[in-house]
């Protein structure tokens, strides 16, 4: 894209795009880290994900300061400006991914998986990398501003979903058949619930990101049914 | 607001160019403008310098007629009259499609007899009563009445620019315009007296068609409805301002408005 005639606008929209792809790098690397130390009951990589989620909350104060100053000083239009808008909305969603990775790393020491009794667990990483390569890929979409690969995550968010409803019917037959695992089994259940708001909050960003490169906004997705339990 | 694109066939167009191409000599400044200047909305002709955006202007009142060189092809409509057709009476067409300019020009007179100089040749008022109410109501609807009406007979020139602007504003409403032209008329303004013009600018919007051009996009984007990009004497764009501004079709205004030109 042609440069700005003020280079400093271009100085500071580089400098929101580098902060973005920072966090997003991050919140990633947390997801990856917080299920291998699920999987390897890794309380020591458990607690660097958890302290790492500061790094996260700091780059989303740093973009939020940036944008209101960039709108004040810059009056950004057009492309500028949705590209200003998507990083606002961008960073917050980003962080709320940081967040689930962070509490799926808090639940590692509460799963004790010494005995390796619950089999579910196994369903988990694989679950967990579809979430985290959505999170890869939607990021590099904000970078491109490639609207098709933000498309292709949307359509990922299904795959996630049948993971989920999978891993719920897999866990509620154990819990029933194994009444003595159902504390840890509870707590796998909100790992999977935290692994499936991950994958729907990287499809919000898709649709951020959709809008920020076309100007048109992604009509409302045929959600199939889903197995509603807050977290 | 919906993803489709509002739709731009205006209700109720005052006024229509089609195919309208200027000459300065062999230079030609426009190429081919069509557009249709809606009743209802504010219009904003935005481009960089030398776009042709003030030349197009000058051609929906003629205008351009009073320079020697310029020669004008094509179709203009008010109400769907020719306005470039032998029968029009020029006089007539200007009372009708007024304008104001980039910089303050009262008339060396008294604040009084700058409104009342229009609707006097044009035989509006039978009295020196009636010539006070019409010159009440210009200075009311162009905001200026409460600042000058005690010292109407205070020269226009010793308004300030903001008030002389106003002034020249409740000049050409003096006359009864339907459409009212505006070059800039803010460019010589500070940001309050440029405020002052916005909101009457804003409170004019539907008693007359209003079409002003304007360097400053923000301007464009505070008191218009409809925007149109000139460039090189092309209408590269026109369309709802606030898409013109979040989602620019074309790359050229695009790259303007963004701050990319040149």
């Amino acid at each position: 894209m042609a440069e700005h005639t003020i280079k400093a606008f271009d100085d500071e929209i580089d400098r929101l795009r580098g902060l973005i792809a920072e966090m997003g790098g991050r919140a990633e690397a947390a997801i990856e880290n917080a299920m291998l130390a699920l999987q390897r009951h890794d309380k020591v990589l458990a607690a660097e994900v958890v302290a790492d989620d500061r790094r996260i909350d700091a780059i989303e104060a740093e973009v939020e300061k940036l944008v209101v100053e960039v709108i004040a000083l810059r009056a950004p239009m057009a492309n500028d400006l949705r590209d200003v808008i998507a990083a606002l909305k961008i960073v917050s969603v980003v962080e709320r991914i940081g967040d689930y990775a962070k509490n799926i790393a808090k639940r590692v020491p509460l799963v004790a998986t010494n005995s390796r009794t619950v089999e579910p667990i196994s369903l988990l990483p694989s679950m967990g990398q579809v979430a985290g390569e959505m999170v890869h890929d939607v990021l590099n979409a904000y970078a491109a501003r490639d609207a098709d690969l933000a498309l292709a995550v949307v359509e990922r968010d299904t795959v996630v979903d049948d993971f989920y409803n999978s891993v719920f019917r897999t866990l509620v037959t154990y819990m029933v058949e194994n009444p003595k695992t159902i504390s840890e089994c509870a707590h796998l259940l909100f790992i999977a619930k935290n692994i499936e708001r991950i994958g729907d909050h990287a499809t919000n960003v898709a649709e951020m990101v959709y809008y920020a490169a076309t100007g048109k906004t992604l009509p409302e997705r045929e959600r199939g049914p889903d197995i509603q339990m807050e977290d | 607001m919906t993803d489709e694109q509002k739709s731009l066939a205006p209700a109720n167009p005052k006024m229509t160019a089609r195919d309208v191409k200027v000459f300065y000599g062999p230079k030609q400044a426009i190429k081919g403008v069509s557009i249709d200047v809606d009743m209802d909305n504010v219009t904003a002709f935005i481009g960089p310098s030398g776009c042709g955006k003030s030349t197009f202007l000058r051609t929906l009142n003629r205008m351009n007629d009073t320079v020697a060189s310029a020669r004008v092809e094509g179709t203009i409509t008010l109400d769907g009259e020719d306005i470039y057709a032998p029968s029009m009476d020029v006089v007539q067409l200007r009372a009708r499609v007024g304008m104001v300019f980039q910089k303050p020009n009262p008339f060396p007179k008294s604040i009084y007899e700058n409104i009342a100089y229009g609707p006097r040749i044009h035989g509006l008022a039978a009295s020196k009563a009636d010539m006070d109410v019409i010159v009440e109501k210009s200075l009311r609807r162009a905001g200026l009445w409460e600042e000058v009406k005690d010292r109407l007979q205070d020269s226009g020139t010793a308004l300030s620019g903001g008030q002389q602007q106003r002034l020249c504003i409740g000049r050409a409403i003096a006359v009864e315009p339907e459409v009212i032209l505006m070059d800039e008329p803010c460019s010589a303004l500070d940001p309050i007296a440029t405020a002052k013009i916005e909101e009457l600018i804003h409170e004019l919007r539907g008693r007359y068609a209003i079409v002003i051009v304007t360097h400053n996009m923000q301007q464009a984007a505070r008191v218009s409805q409809r925007t149109a990009f000139f460039h090189l004497g092309e209408l590269v764009e026109y369309g709802v301002t606030s898409d013109i501004f979040t989602n620019p079709k074309a790359e050229r205004t695009k790259d303007y408005i963004t701050g990319r030109y040149g």
